[in-house]
């Protein structure tokens, strides 16, 4: 046995991957990165980060300048056959034989990935996905939600070990989005590692346990996700007023309130994880100058707000 | 070997085919039929035999590898081009299944497509005109070889096209053109001989000669060398397969 593969703890393992394309584009630099075994991993960054690329490398759409990536131990490129029957992608593009049936198009891709078939799968697969009414359908009919399905279907079929999910939920409504997200968990509970793009923010705040941040073809920081949410987060204090202020009282201004919503609130920021936020000092001195509360509320900062305040600092 | 995959491929583009029956299989047949009618039949029988034959017999070979080349290169570079405009080529490109498998499965299924269509056309002949096979196993080693040919030549194509047009390009401007010239409709020994010497660089004349041998034992060329040059083309085509997987020309960024 390969002695990386009975070493392997990592379920996808990159170290030093450039890719540079024909035309000089560089995609990707120096990429460093380690996903886990079983775990929802969400890769997020802005458009033309390199997001699609570092997925298609380890996939095999996209062939790496230099460096190295390995799948289950085994190197992307020697051990092609191994690495990629682990893997199921779910691409951004809505494609498909537009003619096939969904039945049809879901055996092709059992067969191309070696297995023989096994229908009994095929019914709890498409069951599962709520695609089972639907087999008989030329894909041409369903609609953009269902064929996204049907592409999960499709990265299942050969019952992957780690699922490469991008941009899944793109142009899905609310409820199907929900729907998908309740599948990725299942699957999740059944041992399939999940690596996922987007630019739902929501949907990795939701679903991961560690976040990747890639911005110009460099992954910037790899945090577990509620970590990255303590250390990074802000909170903010929304203090209601009775009356309305027309100016923050100096004591008050001093401390860093600031007034908001037409003089009814009044805002303070502080990090949540300071040992001493403030707010005892804060609320007595709004007490001291008479000033009458309706009501108290926090806000944790997003995702999407730590998101952008790290590209922002770059 | 991925002989799953193998299958799934050879058997996705056969019930393509079978979807599109009018226009993988009837049109062709019906347009073989025309030919008979109009060069076998009307102008046929002006003519006088060529080389002992009755000309609508002499014609049954080349007409049939005529039709040949043409399927072999639509169903390959179609086969191929259509997964790489629709975008379901990533399904390949991800999957477990090497260069050799990949070329198998879909240069398989095209070959096996057109010699089909072929046998159908051989059929549809003997309705017309007395068609004889000396030679039936150089007659079916000659479709098979040249169906592999210029099935991987399809393969090529539809791999090196980005557009339809470029995908019609070369077997409009190209193969077609070569198939007439290359003694579809005539034994080459009947041009002046410039011409002749001229015909023997159109590598169609040497398939043509070498399917038309194995049906009345008479040929252009050298029965051998017709079988050597196939075997050359077959080996030409299969060096620039093996070299686009090798780069990953057009298929791989």
């Amino acid at each position: 046995m390969n002695i990386h593969a009975a070493t392997a703890t990592a379920a996808v393992s990159i170290s030093r991957l450039d890719k540079t394309y024909d035309t000089g584009f560089e995609a990707l630099k120096g990429v460093d990165l380690e996903i886990r075994k079983g775990e929802i991993f969400a890769l997020l960054g802005p458009n033309g980060a390199g997001k699609t690329t570092l997925i298609g490398t380890v996939c095999g759409l996209v062939r790496p300048t230099s460096g190295e990536i390995r799948v289950g131990g085994y190197d992307v490129i020697k051990d092609f056959r191994k690495t990629r029957a682990m893997i199921g992608l779910v691409p951004q593009e809505l494609t498909g034989d537009r003619f096939e049936t969904v039945w049809a198009t879901v055996k092709y891709t059992r067969g191309l990935f070696g297995k023989p078939q096994d229908d009994a799968y095929m019914e709890k697969l498409l069951r599962d996905l709520s695609l089972w009414e639907k087999r008989n359908d030329k894909l041409i009919t369903l609609s953009g939600g269902m064929k996204r399905r049907v592409l999960i279907a499709k990265a299942l079929s050969h019952q992957p070990q780690i699922l490469f999910l991008d941009e899944p939920t793109a142009g899905v409504d609310v409820e199907l989005r929900k729907d998908m997200w309740e599948v990725v968990r299942k699957l999740r509970e059944s041992g399939v590692t999940i690596v996922l793009t987007t630019h739902y923010i929501e949907e990795a705040e939701l679903m991961a346990d560690r976040i990747g941040v890639i911005s110009r073809g460099e992954i910037i920081l790899v945090e577990d996700k509620n970590e990255l949410m303590r250390k990074l987060g802000k909170k903010d204090l929304t203090i209601q007023l009775q009356e309305a202020l027309e100016t923050v009282p100096a004591p008050l201004a001093d401390l860093g309130l600031k007034l908001a919503n037409g003089g009814t609130e009044l805002v303070y920021s502080y990090d949540s994880q300071s040992e001493r936020t403030g707010i005892a000092s804060l609320m007595a001195a709004i007490s001291e100058e008479g000033i009458r509360v309706k009501d108290v509320s926090t806000h944790q900062s997003s995702l999407e707000e730590i998101f952008i305040g790290l590209l922002k600092d770059r | 070997m991925n002989l799953y995959a193998i299958k799934a491929i050879y058997m996705f583009e056969m019930a393509r085919w079978w979807r599109t029956i009018t226009q993988s299989i009837i049109s062709p047949v019906v347009s073989t039929s025309l030919y008979f009618v109009v060069f076998g039949a009307a102008i046929g029988s002006r003519i006088e035999s060529v080389e002992g034959v009755s000309y609508a017999s002499f014609i049954v070979p080349g007409l049939i590898m005529l039709s040949l080349l043409q399927q072999s290169l639509s169903n390959a570079s179609f086969g191929i081009y259509f997964p790489k405009f629709a975008g379901t080529i990533y399904e390949i490109l991800s999957a477990p299944i090497s260069h050799v498998e990949t070329v198998i499965a879909f240069v398989g299924a095209a070959a096996t497509k057109s010699v089909i269509l072929a046998l159908i056309i051989l059929a549809t002949a003997t309705l017309f005109v007395d068609v004889e096979v000396q030679h039936p196993f150089a007659m079916v080693a000659f479709l098979i070889l040249t169906a592999l040919t210029f099935s991987m030549l399809g393969f090529i194509i539809g791999i090196w096209a980005d557009n339809f047009e470029k995908l019609q390009l070369i077997p409009l401007l190209v193969v077609t053109p070569l198939a007439f010239l290359g003694g579809t409709f005539y034994s080459i020994s009947m041009l002046p001989e410039g011409w002749q010497t001229v015909a023997l660089f159109n590598p169609v004349v040497y398939l043509v000669s070498g399917f038309r041998w194995s049906f009345y034992g008479t040929a252009d060329v050298n029965v051998w060398i017709s079988l050597g040059m196939t075997l050359v083309f077959l080996g030409i085509s299969l060096g620039i397969v093996t070299w686009i997987f090798k780069t990953g020309y057009r298929l791989r960024t």
